[in-house]
């Protein structure tokens, strides 16, 4: 399995590069898979502004069967009702253990017409919501249940309208759509209209993350606290290891020293002690001058 | 020099973690906390005062609890608390020394020794079918060997030795749908009767040997206005029942092997008669009792089998079963409710107008209705007959009446507590002296004098014993006024029975009650229910002469799409300020962040059709709103469909409620769970109230992470639906946990996270950017912890001193959900060896003080782990710099310290939550834990560092700077001395 994955995302190096004449580059989901498995499943997808069919899927060579399907997306201006505004579409594919999966999802959007124009100016200056739905069933859309999202208009307008999507599957199921824009929207929000009117999209496919693993150890290993284990530290110097045995000797020694000083020091004054006491008794202290 | 500093740091860091925990010395316990047991509503009592010894009575209770309690004092003797999902249907005493339970719908029987409640035997009854259960204990006057208990359940018919509960005999009916009503054994007779109905319009007698289970006869008999359930035996032979209309007594004679039936028109016997009426569960003979709407009317029946009324009483009546206190003497307890008191009548079964007792007991007015009356007879000195009562009144109390006074009560309302919160208590009025609290001079220095003994440890015996009274009953910790540390509140907490209570924390007693008017049955409520309970209004700024209050919310039937009550409390004087019925359904309740002038906070309430009310209903409360009319958002979820949808506020609302008042509300996001794959279990936010230090946390090497801290976080954990039942239901292979975090705002999910093998139940608890959660993994066959810690790298690059010191960060600029979050997280599993109830974290007033969990474990304690524990950084090897940080070596399993259980050796039976107040003090939060036991307990997860602890003694101290004054000056006086003969000689 691991073979023909890695000769598959070469393959899609080699594609992805030779793809460069027309704006899209896709990945495709093995290329986020391999190596590291604690990382989100992404798909991330750059704008695709006009979408051309592209012949994929020649390029896959698997057992597996895949079939193409279109998404709808639907957008409202405020409370009004949804209506098409872009089309997903994606390829569905059926792994040999029977679970679908959407991959290789590639987005077109209708641009705005004049009245949708007009309706979206109006919420700019509203500050009201922009929304869009999916159905939460891609394979049988049942009309009923979809996801919704939605962001403030003004979050939207830079030089075009940015928007960025973030799908989350289960399965074939949309679970979330999380639209907004692609960067910060501070509040208190501005209002600015967009230099083009012309919508720059990204989409991320999304699917659920691992859990990390528990660790487990050996029974032996951790202690109640996990201090039982403990790596000999690095080899420390002299000075660190014994520094509080060094500072008290220190400070003895240092004490011992002045001592040893006073001493010969005492024993002069010791020798002319009688000269200052007698002193003291013939001239009168400052003390006792002042009573 | 540095190093040295360093390592000297290092080392004082390991000696922390080395004892993470904080525990109490023995005589410690209690001084902080507090523990009440209860039991709950009583269903059944039978008394056991027969033999010498000390009286008692043993009581099965809604809680599922079994006790047996002191007859003098109302103390508990011994007592089990039965899972919640066995519950009790009937307890009996069998042979004198064993208290039988029937419970599980009849499917579990249990004898447990009366003097001290170990379990003797236990049998489980099986069956096929679903049944009304049924416990006989037969009273045969002589102890014989083969004592047997017939006990009906699962559709079958058992009869168990009571010596060692085995099942002797067992009889299957040979109609499944036989609903067995009465099962009844002559006097030492061998012949069993089983009366019942198959359908709703067949009656059936089976007549069986008591000695071997056979079948001796079975007869039936069809009637066709149909029967509807209760049943009157009111002879030995003869049953009286209501028919399907509930318009006609229908008397049934079995004897012989022929069944009669007897039709008597209630409206011929009541007059004025109407709509439907009721049987009251009694066992009387010759007498039952008859409810209608408007009385209640006792009717006797002669042994020819003609009914005759006896009585008709208007008020609320209760009566209790026949007990039999001589020979062939048998009497029942009535009683009734008068304007401010009750009447308890003991009556003889034959004659109604004589009483052989009649008292009348005054009573308090919280307590409501009587509910249920259980009668015991007792021999007075001069060898008459006495009798005492044991009442259940409305709010769940449990009384014991004897010679017209209250001998006992118990509170056991507060055994289903459905919502707390606390409130201050009043702040020190000026005046009040020192003097007047503290008793008196030479009390307190006697006090003090203890102290200081006990601190130089040259207390004796005794009096160690008096300093941890003192400590116990300081009147300190119980007074009625604020304190500086914010340790004295009032926990505020809603009964089950709609019944309010204040108790203070200090001691944890009752300062007042209230049974609310408005949540009990009325005309226009008919079953009304308490939801929860929050505070209304606050008053900071008036404190001195403003009293907080609470709202109590409700609704009048247990559905959802009931209309509202609500109900506003004073807390101080436990007075109900106001209340009335709402006009709209309430689904959510959702405190705003905002006050208005008189400090009374602004509620949201969301209806089931979506629309959101606000309140208070003034003009003023509307223009506050309006300001943030747009930035308000709310979510809801439907478990039962896997969607989960996001709300935001539209302008007023239309229809025939339209009023200032009433907002509309729109989808603003949906997320919809897959059906077939997932299911939502467990949604949890972060608590509004939560106070959060410091958005940034210095990790090793003084790098900074900032925590992505917003209040309008979703935890979400789904399970495959396979998964969704009991552990071990499921292969590891069909079943895993999902789990979200949410915005509210957007919808956004923001982490999204699988763990295959692992299922539910999950419980958890979002504090700050964490969330910790409890779940099942089946691979490990163990439970694990997980914890999720979600972190900003929007602000991650706000690092560079400068950078904030010029000003060039965006530290300040207002977090907003529509910017694209850049959010890390980290997230790691532990291994932990317990099954949780609940879990919850400590708060404190200001968010410094690191935090603990506190797991509510399935063995009712209250266990506190610190976070650290559950550090999704923690590794392996930590480097020196991450063991300076706090980082503890990774482990698989997280440890479980004996001392680190805040209930040390008590137990919270049946614990269902653990409620956590902030006190003033940074260092100390409330912990208060409920179930059928209540715990309180004050906590400091970093140990008191900002407060001297309660035993120091500041005499001691007093003392002690006194004496090296004193020392000071006569040194000084000496060295003066010294020196002036110094100079003169």
């Amino acid at each position: 399995m691991k073979k023909p994955a890695l000769f598959r995302v070469f393959a899609l190096f080699l594609v992805i590069s030779s793809l460069h004449a027309f704006q899209s580059d896709e990945l495709d989901e093995e290329f986020g898979l391999e190596g590291g498995n604690l990382q989100p499943q992404e798909q991330i997808l750059d704008p695709v502004v006009p979408t051309r069919s592209t012949p994929t899927r020649g390029k896959y060579s698997d057992s597996d069967s895949d079939s193409k399907i279109q998404i709808t997306l639907e957008q409202a201006f405020g409370d009004s009702d949804f209506f098409p505004a872009a089309t997903f579409s994606a390829r569905l594919k059926t792994w040999s253990h029977g679970a679908q999966t959407l991959t290789k999802l590639r987005f077109s959007r209708n641009s705005f017409t004049e009245v949708e124009k007009q309706k979206f100016q109006k919420l700019l200056e509203e500050d009201e919501f922009y929304r869009i739905r999916l159905p939460s069933n891609v394979l049988n859309p049942t009309g009923k249940d979809f996801v919704i999202s939605s962001v403030r208009a003004r979050c939207l307008p830079r030089d075009g309208l940015d928007e960025h999507f973030v799908i989350h599957t289960e399965g074939v199921n949309i679970l979330a759509v999380n639209y907004g824009s692609p960067g910060a929207c501070p509040y208190p929000r501005q209002l600015r209209f967009p230099a083009k009117w012309s919508f720059n999209s990204h989409t991320v496919l999304k699917n659920s993350e691992q859990a990390p693993r528990t660790p487990t150890f050996a029974e032996d290993v951790p202690g109640e606290l996990g201090e039982g284990e403990t790596v000999p530290p690095p080899e420390r110097s002299f000075w660190a290891k014994y520094w509080m045995y060094l500072i008290p000797l220190g400070l003895i020694v240092m004490n011992a020293m002045t001592q040893a000083m006073n001493l010969p020091e005492e024993q002069a004054t010791g020798q002319s002690g009688a000269q200052p006491a007698a002193a003291i008794q013939r001239g009168p202290s400052p003390a006792v001058r002042r009573r | 020099m540095a190093m040295a500093i360093r390592s000297l740091l290092i080392f004082l860091c390991i000696q922390s973690i080395a004892v993470p925990t904080f525990s109490l010395y023995e005589d410690q316990a209690g001084l902080m906390d507090w523990h009440q047991k209860y039991i709950g509503k009583v269903k059944h009592a039978v008394f056991q005062t027969q033999k010498t010894g000390r009286k008692r009575v043993l009581v099965s209770t809604e809680e599922n609890v079994i006790a047996s309690l002191d007859l003098r004092h109302g103390e508990i003797f011994w007592r089990h608390v039965l899972g919640t999902d066995d519950a009790i249907d009937g307890i009996d005493i069998a042979m004198g020394k064993y208290l039988i339970t029937l419970s599980s719908e009849g499917s579990i029987l249990r004898a447990w020794n009366l003097p001290d409640g170990q379990m003797w035997w236990e049998s489980f009854l099986q069956g096929s079918s679903d049944s009304k259960s049924f416990l006989f204990v037969p009273t045969s006057s002589k102890v014989d060997k083969d004592n047997t208990i017939l006990v009906f359940g699962k559709g079958s018919l058992h009869a168990v030795s009571s010596i060692h509960g085995d099942i002797v005999w067992k009889v299957d009916f040979p109609d499944e749908s036989f609903e067995v009503q009465e099962v009844i054994q002559h006097h030492d007779s061998n012949i069993i009767y089983v009366v019942g109905f198959v359908g709703s319009s067949h009656f059936d007698v089976y007549q069986i040997n008591a000695k071997n289970g056979e079948l001796l006869k079975h007869d039936s008999a069809a009637f066709d206005g149909g029967f509807s359930g209760e049943v009157s035996l009111v002879s030995k032979a003869k049953l009286v029942v209501l028919d399907a209309a509930r318009s006609t007594l229908l008397t049934i004679s079995f004897q012989k092997g022929e069944i009669s039936f007897q039709k008597t028109y209630i409206s011929d016997l009541v007059k004025g008669f109407s709509g439907i009426a009721m049987i009251l569960p009694s066992k009387l003979t010759g007498l039952f009792a008859v409810k209608t709407i408007t009385a209640t009317t006792f009717i006797s029946m002669s042994s020819e089998g003609q009914l005759e009324v006896v009585d008709k009483i208007n008020h609320a009546t209760v009566i209790s079963d026949a007990l039999s206190f001589s020979e062939d003497r048998q009497a029942f307890a009535l009683v009734q409710h008068g304007d401010s008191d009750i009447h308890l009548n003991v009556k003889q079964n034959h004659d109604w107008s004589s009483d052989l007792l009649k008292e009348r007991i005054k009573l308090n007015q919280q307590r409501g209705f009587v509910h249920r009356v259980f009668m015991n007879n007792y021999v007075r000195t001069d060898k008459s007959h006495g009798f005492r009562a044991l009442i259940v009144m409305e709010d769940h109390s449990l009384l014991l009446l004897q010679q017209g006074e209250i001998v006992w009560s118990r509170e056991d309302g507060l055994a289903s507590i459905i919502g707390v919160t606390t409130s201050e208590l009043p702040v020190e009025k000026e005046g009040v002296s020192v003097a007047k609290v503290e008793q008196n001079l030479f009390e307190w220095l006697k006090e003090h004098m203890l102290k200081v003994k006990g601190a130089l440890m040259l207390a004796s015996a005794e009096d160690l014993a008096a300093i941890q009274g003192m400590g116990l009953r300081s009147s300190e910790k119980s007074k009625m006024t604020r304190d500086h540390n914010g340790f004295r509140k009032l926990l505020i907490v809603l009964t089950n029975s709609g019944k309010l209570f204040a108790l203070h924390t200090g001691d944890g007693r009752i300062v007042w009650s209230l049974l609310l008017n408005s949540l009990r049955q009325s005309e226009a409520c008919e079953n009304p229910t308490g939801i929860n309970v929050y505070q209304w209004q606050v008053p900071h700024h008036h404190a001195m002469d403003e009293n907080p209050s609470v709202l109590v919310v409700g609704r009048c039937k247990p559905s959802s799409d009931a209309l509202g009550i609500f109900s506003f409390v004073d807390t101080y004087t436990g007075k109900e300020l106001k209340s009335f019925g709402l006009d709209h359904s309430i689904a959510q309740v959702i405190q705003l962040p905002f006050t208005d002038s008189t400090e009374q906070h602004l509620h949201l309430l969301i209806d089931t059709s979506g629309q959101a009310h606000l309140y208070p209903r003034t003009p003023e409360a509307v223009s506050i709103f309006q300001l943030e009319f747009s930035n308000i958002y709310w979510y809801s979820v439907e478990a039962d469909n896997g969607v989960i949808k996001g709300h935001g506020l539209k302008s007023n609302c239309d229809g025939e409620v339209a009023n200032n008042y009433c907002f509309g509300a729109r989808e603003v996001w949906s997320i919809v769970f897959p059906l077939e794959t997932e299911k939502i279990i467990t949604t949890i936010t972060r608590k509004s109230n939560e106070v959060v230090h410091t958005q940034a946390k210095v990790v090793a090497d003084q790098d900074v992470m900032y925590k992505y801290i917003s209040k309008n976080l979703l935890f979400v954990a789904t399970v495959s639906p396979k998964a969704s039942g009991d552990i071990g239901s499921a292969t590891p292979e069909e079943s895993h946990l999902v789990v979200y975090v949410v915005d509210t705002v957007t919808g956004r999910i923001l982490h999204r996270m699988n763990h295959h093998g692992s299922q539910g139940p999950v419980h958890a608890v979002f504090s700050e950017n964490w969330i910790v959660y409890h779940h099942f993994n089946l691979r490990a066959h163990r439970y694990e912890m997980t914890v999720i810690e979600i972190y900003d790298q929007s602000r991650a690059d706000n690092k560079d001193v400068w950078k904030i010191v010029l000003g060039k960060h965006n530290l300040t600029s207002p977090m907003s959900s529509y910017s694209r979050p850049g959010v890390t997280t980290k997230s790691q599993s532990y291994y932990f060896t317990q099954s949780v109830k609940a879990i919850s974290v400590t708060s404190t007033a200001k968010g410094i003080t690191s935090k603990h969990l506190l797991i509510g474990t399935i063995g009712d304690q209250v266990l506190a782990m610190d976070k650290r524990f559950f550090d999704p950084r923690r590794s392996v090897n930590p480097t020196q710099s991450e063991k300076e940080e706090g980082i503890l070596p990774l482990t698989d399993s997280l440890p479980i310290i004996p001392q680190s259980y805040v209930t040390h050796a008590l137990k919270v039976e049946g614990l269902r939550g653990i409620v956590t107040v902030p006190a003033k003090l940074e260092s100390a939060t409330l912990v208060f834990t409920h179930g059928v036991d209540l715990f309180f307990t004050r906590l400091a997860p970093s140990r008191t560092y900002d407060s001297l602890t309660e035993d120091f003694s500041y005499a001691l101290l007093l003392i002690t700077i006194v004496a090296l004054l004193v020392a000071i000056f006569v040194t000084w006086v000496l060295s003066e001395k010294k020196d002036l003969s110094d100079k003169w000689r």
